[in-house]
């Protein structure tokens, strides 16, 4: 990564907010050309909101986003709610990405979806689904790929599977890719760079630094001492143990709820202070 | 003859004209979940006439006004103290009802309300079908220019967002085209029956299409063959025209959701 590189998405003093509650607070953030960036954060930090001021999709209330002039955005949703009045097969979708049917065909079989071409989107399972829209993502060429906890709904090896197949894409196409997730285990192993967000950046860094500050620590609790091992134990072993990944995990969300109360309200009196000055 | 095949011929192209614009149009509405919507835009257009004949402008440019300055009222004002549906039901009887009144304000103007109301299909002039076929091609013609980026924004406004594409602003496209149609159809159906004109050739065509494109393609050929078949139903058995453009569409609707289900059935598996 060169440090003289435009950025391709950058943002400064980020400040959202939604019917009267603040969502996001000073944030700052940028990424780079191939760079992996993970955003993770409990539920409510403001992930999603974040995300969509990135691509335009809202328009934040303080500070601004600055995308590099012609950024050709290859998003993929956390779900998408086709409504059943309205026909769309996969093909059809696949050209609003103005594709033509040979490069079409190409991306779905990129994605393991050759043969769903004619399906109609409502008829397809969730892993599908999903396939789908990454094929329509990656259809536009993208220079970065957004991803909004993608892979939601998908099964523990359909998750695995499916992380595995973004890393492929990014080496071949050389996109950057930017995703929000909660699965920390499978995420991390594959950043350059995380940021643990909860309505303001608590900490960001390399996936093994991150994963020893206290900021998060203190979000997601100890059991993540237990995830980073595994982390690790996965990177060096291609063939995970699913089942000691599923007990690792398992303890993340509880210890998350019991220690997120005190320090959230910390930081958010700290946000509020400095917002005000 | 000639005299009573010059004023049905023109009935026909009136239909046609409005069955044109309509069926793609109708297709938003519906994908939308917008007939509501549609309902109160219309509504507003008697208020237009009012309007209209009160400022001495022709009659489909104060409806395109009112129709237009209600829409944007709605869509700006819903989300705020009711839910939307209570908004849209006082929008829509409210401008129904001010409308009446407002006509009723008018001094020295006979003012044929059921004609506005039902439409007076049967009346319409050199003039109106020029109107008529004039909107309905810039209807058309928006909604071509911004094809792709409608369907986007409808599928999903942050994949839109994503591809460089301003929802609000496709919104705003179909808000416009919206109001040109109710101008167009106003004096084909009529006020109270424009919103059938446009969803129920829509929902016809969902039976069986499988692409947004084929959808709108086959709502123009039913909402097409609904106004021939309506203008033929009401000089043979003397019923109102406008009404019974609805009741073929109607049929239509009935009749392809049960051949679509009888081909579902004969289906293997």
């Amino acid at each position: 990564m060169s440090a003289a590189d435009a950025p391709l998405i950058e943002a400064r003093g980020l400040g959202f907010v939604r019917g009267g509650q603040p969502i996001l607070a000073r944030v700052d953030f940028r990424i780079g050309a191939g760079e992996i960036v993970t955003v993770v954060g409990p539920n409510g930090s403001g992930k999603s909101s974040l995300l969509r001021l990135l691509i335009g999709a809202e328009r934040a209330d303080a500070g601004a986003v600055i995308r590099r002039p012609g950024l050709r955005i290859g998003y993929v949703p956390q779900r998408l709610a086709i409504d059943h009045t309205m026909p769309m097969t996969v093909n059809r979708f696949l050209a609003l990405a103005e594709a033509d049917a040979g490069a079409r065909r190409a991306a779905l079989m990129r994605v393991g979806a050759q043969g769903l071409g004619d399906r109609q989107m409502i008829d397809l399972s969730g892993g599908q689904f999903q396939r789908a829209l990454l094929a329509q993502a990656l259809l536009r060429r993208p220079d970065v790929l957004v991803l909004d906890e993608a892979a939601q709904g998908l099964d523990q090896p359909g998750v695995g599977r499916f992380y595995r197949l973004i890393e492929e894409l990014r080496s071949e196409l050389g996109c950057a890719v930017l995703m929000v997730s909660h699965d920390l285990h499978v995420v991390m192993a594959a950043s350059d760079r995380v940021i643990c967000l909860n309505g303001h950046v608590c900490c960001e860094g390399a996936p093994t630094v991150v994963s020893a500050a206290p900021e998060y620590r203190a979000l997601f609790g100890l059991g993540t001492q237990g995830a980073l091992a595994l982390y690790r134990h996965e990177h060096d072993h291609a063939h995970g143990h699913g089942d000691g990944l599923d007990a690792g995990f398992g303890e993340v969300p509880g210890a998350a709820g019991r220690e997120r109360a005190p320090d959230d309200a910390a930081h958010r009196g700290h946000g509020r202070q400095r917002s005000g000055a | 003859m000639s005299v009573l095949g010059d004023f049905l011929v023109r009935a026909g192209l009136a239909g046609l004209g409005v069955a044109v614009a309509a069926g793609p149009l109708g297709c938003f509405v519906v994908w939308r979940r917008m007939a509501y919507f549609g309902d109160a835009t219309a509504h507003a257009a008697l208020l237009g006439v009012t309007l209209a004949i009160a400022l001495e402008l022709p009659v489909a440019l104060g409806v395109a006004i009112a129709a237009l300055a209600m829409a944007l009222t709605v869509s700006a004002a819903t989300g705020r103290t009711y839910a939307m549906d209570t908004m849209l039901g006082v929008a829509s009887h409210g401008a129904l009802a001010v409308g009446l009144v407002s006509v009723s304000f008018l001094t020295g103007v006979r003012v044929d309300l059921m004609g506005y109301l039902f439409g007076d299909i049967l009346a319409v002039t050199r003039t109106d079908l020029a109107v008529i076929w004039g909107g309905a091609a810039a209807v058309i013609a928006l909604l071509v220019w911004r094809w792709g980026r409608l369907i986007l924004s409808t599928l999903n406004a942050d994949l839109a967002a994503a591809a460089g594409v301003d929802a609000d602003r496709e919104r705003l496209i179909l808000t416009v085209a919206l109001a040109i149609l109710v101008a167009v159809a106003l004096k084909v159906v009529g006020v109270l029956l424009i919103t059938a004109m446009l969803i129920v050739p829509a929902a016809a065509a969902r039976a069986f299409a499988r692409t947004p494109e084929a959808m709108a393609l086959h709502a123009v050929g039913i909402g097409a063959g609904a106004a021939l078949a309506g203008l033929a139903g009401s000089w043979r058995f003397d019923t109102p025209t406008g009404p019974s453009m609805v009741v073929a569409a109607m049929l239509a609707l009935v009749a392809a959701n049960l051949g679509a289900a009888a081909v579902r059935r004969r289906k293997p598996g």
